[in-house]
């Protein structure tokens, strides 16, 4: 067999008296070994359950979903007016529902207003429309920083707003999840949902990010 | 400007702690609110440096706790497993599968 396809060994080379048995994992890692086997064994959870999870959280959610949902309130007045009124059923109509998106409301930004979501207490974010939050959303830093000075943190993720413009943090919790809905960019005239959907981030859905610009998406 | 992704998960371990705490939930072993509640609280108290792999950490405590709270999950019987499953990969010959050695 090509030297690259053997089983991985993290050993350094010359102890190889240590290749026969196996290295375990972490400590955390063999908590959460024993945390599973104990709860598969009282049959309080169901492993091909958590398998499905898992492939749901690490492959099919993610911000493309919120992506569509900003570019449909964009396209159509009459989906952004049900989605101010109920935002939940709005973005159900979307298919996007479930855990952590039971209660959802959007934050428009405008002329006047950025809109900046955080969650103080842990980690509270809207699933079905943007997947699992990135590392940053989780930090301490963020999460302490985000409600004391949002101007700063703004600023460290490159987005500098003018002093007139007024900065509005919300604070997700285990029961209401926010999601902003970003100003649409100039220049978009003509453009279709799709085209409008690849110009939404996640940062502009967190409110850490503007979209992009039509020029921006073709570089 | 779409930089690539990190994947969501970069240790194994994150994920099936965080599908476990996602089931127990949805079989109404505790709400979310009181998931989220003792979750922060890990967070405030945790020592641990403010990266991934001490958010869940302190994932994992919370769920500990709220497992203990509820006696579906003893101290006693996770340190029981968390011993044999190092034993069994100490003992498992490389390339093959780890699993436990049934109990008497």
């Amino acid at each position: 067999m090509p030297e690259r396809n053997r089983p991985h060994h993290d050993h350094a080379l010359g102890h190889e008296h240590d290749h026969e048995h196996q290295h375990p994992p972490s400590a955390a890692a063999l908590r959460v070994k024993a945390l599973e086997t104990l709860l598969v064994e009282k049959g309080l959870v169901d492993p091909a359950a958590l398998d499905a999870i898992i492939e749901t959280y690490a492959e099919k959610v993610g911000p493309r979903n919120g992506a569509r949902v900003v570019a449909r309130a964009w396209s159509d007045p009459d989906y952004l007016e049900r989605l101010r009124k109920d935002a939940t059923a709005a973005i159900a109509e979307l298919s996007y529902e479930g855990r952590q998106g039971e209660h959802m409301v959007i934050v428009e930004n405008d002329a006047q207003t950025h809109n900046l979501v955080v969650c103080t207490l842990c980690s509270c974010y809207p699933w079905p429309v943007l997947g699992l939050p990135p590392v940053w959303y989780k930090s301490d830093a963020y999460r302490s920083r985000a409600v004391i000075d949002p101007r700063g943190v703004l600023r460290e993720f490159g987005l500098e707003l003018p002093e007139e413009k007024a900065v509005r943090v919300w604070d997700s919790t285990a029961e209401v999840r926010y999601l902003v809905l970003p100003q649409r960019p100039e220049g978009t005239d003509g453009m279709s949902e799709e085209q409008l959907a690849n110009l939404v981030t996640r940062d502009s859905m967190i409110g850490t990010g503007l979209p992009l610009t039509p020029e921006e998406l073709e570089r | 400007m779409n930089r690539p992704e990190p994947p969501v998960f970069s240790d194994p371990w994150h994920a099936q702690v965080f599908a476990l705490t996602v089931q127990l939930n949805e079989t109404g072993r505790f709400t979310w609110s009181e998931w989220a509640d003792t979750f922060g609280r890990a967070l405030r108290d945790r020592r641990a440096e403010d990266t991934e792999v001490g958010y869940w950490e302190a994932w994992l405590t919370a769920l500990q706790r709220l497992l203990q709270q509820r006696d579906l999950a003893s101290s006693a019987d996770l340190d029981r497993l968390e011993a044999a499953w190092a034993e069994a990969y100490r003992t498992t010959p490389h390339g093959q599968p780890v699993r436990l050695a049934p109990r008497d």
